[in-house]
């Protein structure tokens, strides 16, 4: 079943096409990797999906629905979540305050006025920090962690919306190979285990291949080659833009 | 209940809230005035740190909801002999109803466009108490206010505000701690995120501007009544600029900082003006300092030596 369809999608930003007449198609419990060079348009086709940005042309359908140019909170709310490449918490709160303010916002309760907020979600926020491993930190301000647990806790934020589809953009940019590792681990597992959909972008090619079952490539904002990895390592037109480059260097 | 104040702040509140208590019993009418003028001005400060501390916007007109509340308490006691327990919520509410209709324009934008565009509309407000002499008293100010019998002298008048100012205080600070109030400081640390979550941030920042100017009304409608008037500079920017000042100084990421911050200035104000006419003056000194080293305020100041001491151990 498809979930998630763009039809000729396009982004122009003034005169600078980052996307260009993209029709691309996500699959329920695919685990969905999109890869190209830097700039070939990865976070503008995500940013175009979760409305961040709108597009120029073309759709955006979730579940059979047109969700083109909603706004992100909308969007969200239907079970489309992401994280961010960069780094997207609530700083100054704690760990825990973060994940508890998105269960909040995911049971609709950030209008009342008079609930109070200590008392909310306690069991929810407190089974995201064992999924995540942050039950020690918990109590601290999350612009304090140490990186790589920042991105374990922007991943604790976006499962909070208990979304069917999770984006998630360059998941491990910035980590150590440990680290990247654990956290490829991390999102493999509770993919399987929550039966999420999963569109991830990513740069580490050994990650790619290690968890997708489904590769799409970008190049210049086009969508060049889509299908199983071993279809897209042997596209030819794959190896001569993208991983061609790394046999020439190589050789 | 789920409302767990930390046994240190609530022992203060109790404690400060008997010494108020106890003021009238010291039989001084000029100390009765000072503190009902400054339980006014903790409210007003407050209530602005609604849409600062926890929105994350600064608004440079919150002086415009006071004005609409005071006048509008004064114009229906007065003109229209309507009983204080009809004009007051009245007032109340022309004050909440004005704030809704500015943040539905201030709230599409951020940052100091937002502040300027509270800026325009609070010198609109302005204009209007000035221009319209009929209705307001233009700039002679709308003087003779009919306040009821009952709170007629100083000390029935007194329990009257620290009643309302204590309630008003404690709503404050059950909205700012509520789920609300949490996922508002998420809107303030992370507009683009706050989103992704699934808030509708401007639907936030503009319920927070509206709950500001609700209470900033309330602490108008007594003021004007204080008073037995009202004046064209309650709607003044320079007023805006003294309640904002008054938050920075208590410091706006505390929910009680902003009164403290008005205490500490409206006392100042008050001696500074015995001894010395450069009143303004003191009050840019303050904001340099605030600005410069007080980035938090005073009670950022207070965390910070508490810090050292500890650390010093």
């Amino acid at each position: 079943m498809v979930v998630l369809e763009t039809n000729g999608l396009v982004k122009d930003f003034g005169g600078f096409i980052a996307i260009n007449d993209v029709t691309f198609s996500l699959e329920k419990g695919q685990k969905h990797a999109i890869i190209g060079p830097n700039g070939a348009g990865k976070t503008t086709f995500f940013n175009l999906i979760t409305g961040h940005l709108k597009p120029s042309q073309g759709t955006v359908e979730f579940e059979g629905r047109e969700i083109t140019g909603m706004p992100p909170h909308q969007i969200v709310r239907l079970g489309l979540a992401r994280s961010f490449q960069r780094i997207n918490i609530f700083p100054r709160m704690t760990v825990y305050e973060n994940i508890q303010t998105a269960l909040i916002a995911k049971d609709h309760k950030h209008f009342s006025l008079f609930t109070p907020a200590a008392t909310q979600n306690r069991k929810e926020t407190r089974d995201l920090l064992d999924l995540v491993g942050l039950n020690k930190e918990m109590a601290e301000i999350a612009g304090e962690l140490s990186y790589g647990k920042q991105k374990q806790l922007e991943l604790a934020i976006s499962l909070a919306e208990n979304p069917s589809i999770l984006l998630l953009d360059e998941p491990t940019a910035g980590m150590s190979p440990q680290e990247t590792s654990d956290a490829i681990q991390l999102v493999d597992e509770i993919a399987s285990s929550r039966g999420l959909t999963l569109l991830f972008t990513e740069h580490d090619m050994s990650v790619v291949f290690g968890i997708a079952d489904r590769i799409s490539v970008l190049h210049h904002g086009e969508l060049i080659a889509s299908g199983l990895p071993d279809e897209v390592r042997n596209n030819k037109e794959v190896r001569r833009v993208y991983l061609g480059e790394a046999d020439d260097a190589a050789a | 209940m789920g409302w767990a104040m930390p046994r240190g702040v609530l022992t203060t509140c109790i404690l400060v809230l008997v010494a108020l208590a106890c003021v009238p019993l010291m039989e001084s009418r000029y100390l009765i005035d000072l503190s009902t003028e400054i339980l006014v001005y903790v409210l007003f400060a407050l209530s602005l740190n609604v849409i600062i501390g926890f929105s994350g916007n600064v608004s440079f007109g919150h002086a415009a909801y006071f004005a609409i509340g005071g006048y509008a308490n004064a114009i229906l006691l007065t003109t229209y002999e309507w009983p204080l327990f009809l004009s007051f919520p009245a007032a109340v509410v022309l004050s909440a109803a004005a704030a809704a209709f500015v943040a539905y324009f201030c709230t599409r934008l951020t940052d100091i466009y937002f502040a300027m565009l509270t800026l325009a509309f609070s010198m609109l407000v302005w204009a209007i108490a000035f221009k319209w002499r009929s209705v307001t008293g233009g700039d002679d100010g709308f003087v003779g206010v009919n306040v009821p019998e009952f709170l007629n002298s100083r000390v029935p008048f007194f329990y009257f505000t620290l009643v309302i100012v204590t309630t008003s205080i404690a709503t404050l600070w059950m909205i700012c701690h509520s789920a609300f109030g949490q996922t508002l400081i998420a809107v303030r640390e992370n507009l683009t995120r706050a989103g992704f979550i699934g808030v509708n941030t401007r639907m936030m920042r503009c319920a927070a501007f509206i709950v500001a100017g609700t209470f900033a009304g309330v602490a108008g409608a007594i003021f004007a009544m204080y008073n037995r008037g009202v004046y064209t500079e309650s709607a003044f920017w320079t007023e805006s600029a003294q309640v904002l000042i008054m938050t920075l100084l208590g410091g706006m990421y505390s929910v009680f900082g902003p009164a403290i911050g008005a205490t500490t200035l409206y006392l100042l104000e008050r001696f500074a003006n015995e001894y010395t006419e450069y009143w303004p003056t003191v009050l840019g000194v303050i904001l340099l300092v605030i600005v410069l080293v007080l980035p938090e305020g005073l009670v950022g100041l207070a965390k910070r030596i508490r810090g050292h001491i500890a650390g010093g151990n």
